[in-house]
């Protein structure tokens, strides 16, 4: 069997790579895909969670259903800024978008 | 060492390399596609960890259609096939050292709890999930309330990406 | 129990007491034979793929009031064998600034999106890859990797052409994959699993296509637009993408992408039998012999295919703005209301004998049909009043 800790450790990795991505890169589209990365990290510790205690109980499952359609939102309304930024700026690097920074 | 760990290993180490590839590639389609990798990775997780609904769910939603809306956005929004200038901004290093200093300080917690090197226990014989899954999703003492607000953001993430990113002419 | 019986569990314990007696470790060879298992079901779908080729040119001859393939071997049937050693000895080309691997990633991509989906496909009663209580969501997965296999060929090949038509099959097949996931909750609704055998097992007195008529077309529709067959091929309109997402493969590569989607078609043929019309089952004949089984399920799948087949080769094409416009006013909230007709339906009438359960969804299907299309008769009405208005008191000047 496979101890938990595995998980939990997998996941705090995938969720420090996704961070590092956030952090670094310049462009927006990427900053979104670190961003899947940390949430996919969280729903393996829901899933893992839900796993290692009482299966009977499905609160595990359940939010990660629920971290899906949140992610859903996030990327389509974040790509859709992007995509709006892109045509107003003609830019998709973040720090070129610094309109409110004189 | 049992097959299932071996099977663990050889996924977790596809999923972090893959992750590695997402934060680091300079084409944004390639950092795309490994990003498609490493969910296909993760929901082998999921398999793995028994939970066969997750697992087919994360293939439909985050390949079928965010991985997807991804490509279509890095297409939509360069003026050329090349990358040109740095991919990442000047003080990278920092970030890297935050980013593991998040997962050391995770890792740290963790290991102080005392469920941390717990196994898991037999599924019971006949045990269905799904069944289970969705009576939380909509019984009242459950997850109804919640399940309801997520359609809700739903909906409302729909129509607000739709209007901004629809060109106003 | 007999070979003819369960003919592959037999085989499978045959196989597995020659390694075991070999001295091999017991879960290794059940991991080698479940492996042989995978590489026998793949070398029989290429070997029916390979006579899907031979099928559909002489249907579509049939359709076009020609032969079809006559020369090679009887009625033609050597045909494709010769396609493929034409397909092969052709020059292997990569455009220049193609990338690489996506490009040639794309094709087997491609193929595996269909192979995979027989994972779950039973072919009979005790025949099938395995029995995922997902199933009927694992079809929508492996539809979601098609997806993705496409975009990677138009954007790897470095052509515009290639790209736009990339573009134009996915944004057709993510928009109706609603109506199709849609349509598969209604068999979800009626067995109360997501299983596929037990989906075929709950349509025992009567298969789901009379109680959901409607379902079973709105499913036919959303899967050929899947399948990015005419009337929904504006991914490789000729004359205007010149052949859309594949046009920078050449030999092999092609033939991946043209027999995976010949498969992907006889594919989803077997499915709409499965979901719709009972898969296997037939009066009882599947009970006699698993073979038998199969037989029907291929028969069945057969007769969807050539219902794709017909469609594709019978129908005008359509511009792809008619099309998405077609699937978001029309297709996807005709199927959001089906499948609230039927959940309510389904709720209403379960404590109901059988007879007025099937009599009260079938009309409740014709009655939301026959108002779709009365909104979609007058809705095109004020649009052709809208566009023919002034051309009519143009004409009038000249």
């Amino acid at each position: 069997m496979i101890p938990q800790s595995w998980y939990l450790i997998l996941a705090a990795a995938l969720f420090g790579i996704g961070m590092f991505g956030v952090l670094t890169r310049r462009n927006m589209i990427a900053i979104l895909l670190g961003v899947e990365l940390m949430l996919n990290a969280v729903n393996i510790n829901l899933v893992s969670f839900w796993r290692y205690s009482d299966v009977l109980n499905m609160s595990g499952q359940v939010f990660s259903v629920i971290v899906f359609a949140v992610t859903a939102a996030e990327v389509s309304v974040g790509l859709a800024l992007v995509i709006s930024a892109y045509r107003r700026r003609n830019t998709v690097i973040a720090n070129d978008l610094d309109m409110l920074k004189f | 060492m049992t097959a299932q760990q071996i099977i663990f290993l050889i996924v977790a180490a596809f999923v972090l390399g893959s992750g590695v590839m997402v934060v680091t590639a300079r084409n944004l389609v390639h950092a795309a596609l490994w990003l498609v990798s490493t969910l296909f990775g993760v929901a082998v997780i999921y398999a793995l960890l028994n939970a066969n609904f997750i697992a087919v769910v994360q293939v439909v939603v985050y390949i079928g259609a965010i991985a997807i809306l991804f490509i279509f956005a890095v297409m939509l929004t360069r003026r050329d096939m090349r990358d040109s200038g740095p991919q990442m901004n000047s003080n990278w290093w920092l970030g890297a050292l935050v980013a593991a200093l998040v997962f050391v300080g995770l890792v740290f917690l963790l290991q102080g709890w005392s469920g941390f090197t717990g196994t898991a226990a037999d599924l019971p014989s006949g045990f269905e999930p799904i069944s289970l899954l969705g009576e939380a999703l909509v019984s009242p003492e459950a997850y109804v309330l919640p399940f309801e607000v997520a359609s809700v953001l739903l909906l409302a993430a729909l129509v607000g990406a739709v209007y901004v990113a629809f060109n106003k002419k | 129990m007999s070979f003819w019986n369960d003919p592959l569990k037999v085989a499978a314990d045959w196989l597995e007491g020659i390694f075991t007696g070999w001295g091999m470790d017991a879960v290794l060879a059940h991991v080698l034979v479940a492996f042989l298992g995978v590489l026998l079901l793949i070398i029989i779908l290429m070997v029916v793929d390979i006579f899907l080729v031979w099928i559909e040119r002489k249907v579509v001859a049939r359709f076009q009031d020609r032969l079809g393939p006559n020369r090679v071997g009887p009625f033609g049937l050597i045909q494709p064998f010769a396609d493929i050693i034409k397909l092969i000895i052709k020059e292997d080309t990569t455009p220049g600034n193609a990338d690489k691997v996506v490009y040639n990633l794309a094709p087997i991509l491609s193929m595996m999106s269909v192979l995979i989906l027989w994972a779950v496909v039973p072919l009979a009663p005790v025949m099938l890859g395995t029995d995922l209580n997902v199933g009927v969501l694992f079809l929508v997965a492996a539809g979601a990797i098609g997806t993705l296999a496409i975009i990677m060929g138009g954007w790897g090949s470095n052509n515009k052409f290639a790209m736009i038509g990339g573009f134009r099959q996915v944004a057709v097949m993510v928009s109706f994959e609603i109506p199709m996931l849609t349509m598969l909750m209604i068999p979800v609704i009626f067995s109360g699993s997501m299983n596929m055998n037990a989906i075929i097992a709950a349509q025992n007195p009567i298969p789901f296509w009379v109680l959901s008529p409607l379902g079973a077309l709105i499913f036919l529709i959303a899967a050929i637009a899947e399948l990015g067959r005419a009337p929904f091929d504006l991914a490789e309109g000729e004359s205007e993408l010149v052949s859309g997402f594949n046009i920078e493969y050449s030999g092999m590569k092609f033939g991946m992408f043209y027999a995976g989607e010949l498969l992907h078609a006889f594919t989803f043929g077997g499915f709409w039998a499965i979901l719709f019309f009972g898969g296997y089952r037939f009066f009882g004949l599947e009970q006699v012999s698993p073979f038998l089984a199969i037989l029907i399920l291929v028969i069945k799948a057969m007769l969807g295919y050539w219902v794709i087949m017909w469609v594709k080769y019978t129908m005008m094409r359509i511009r792809i703005d008619q099309m998405l416009a077609f699937n978001w006013k029309f297709l996807t909230p005709l199927a959001f209301a089906l499948l609230l007709v039927t959940a309510l339906m389904n709720a209403l009438l379960s404590p109901a004998p059988t007879w007025l359960y099937a009599l009260g969804m079938f009309l409740a299907n014709v009655v939301t049909g026959w108002i779709a299309l009365e909104i979609a008769r007058s809705a095109t009405k004020q649009e052709r009043d809208r566009i023919e208005g002034p051309t009519k008191t143009a004409e009038a000047h000249h």
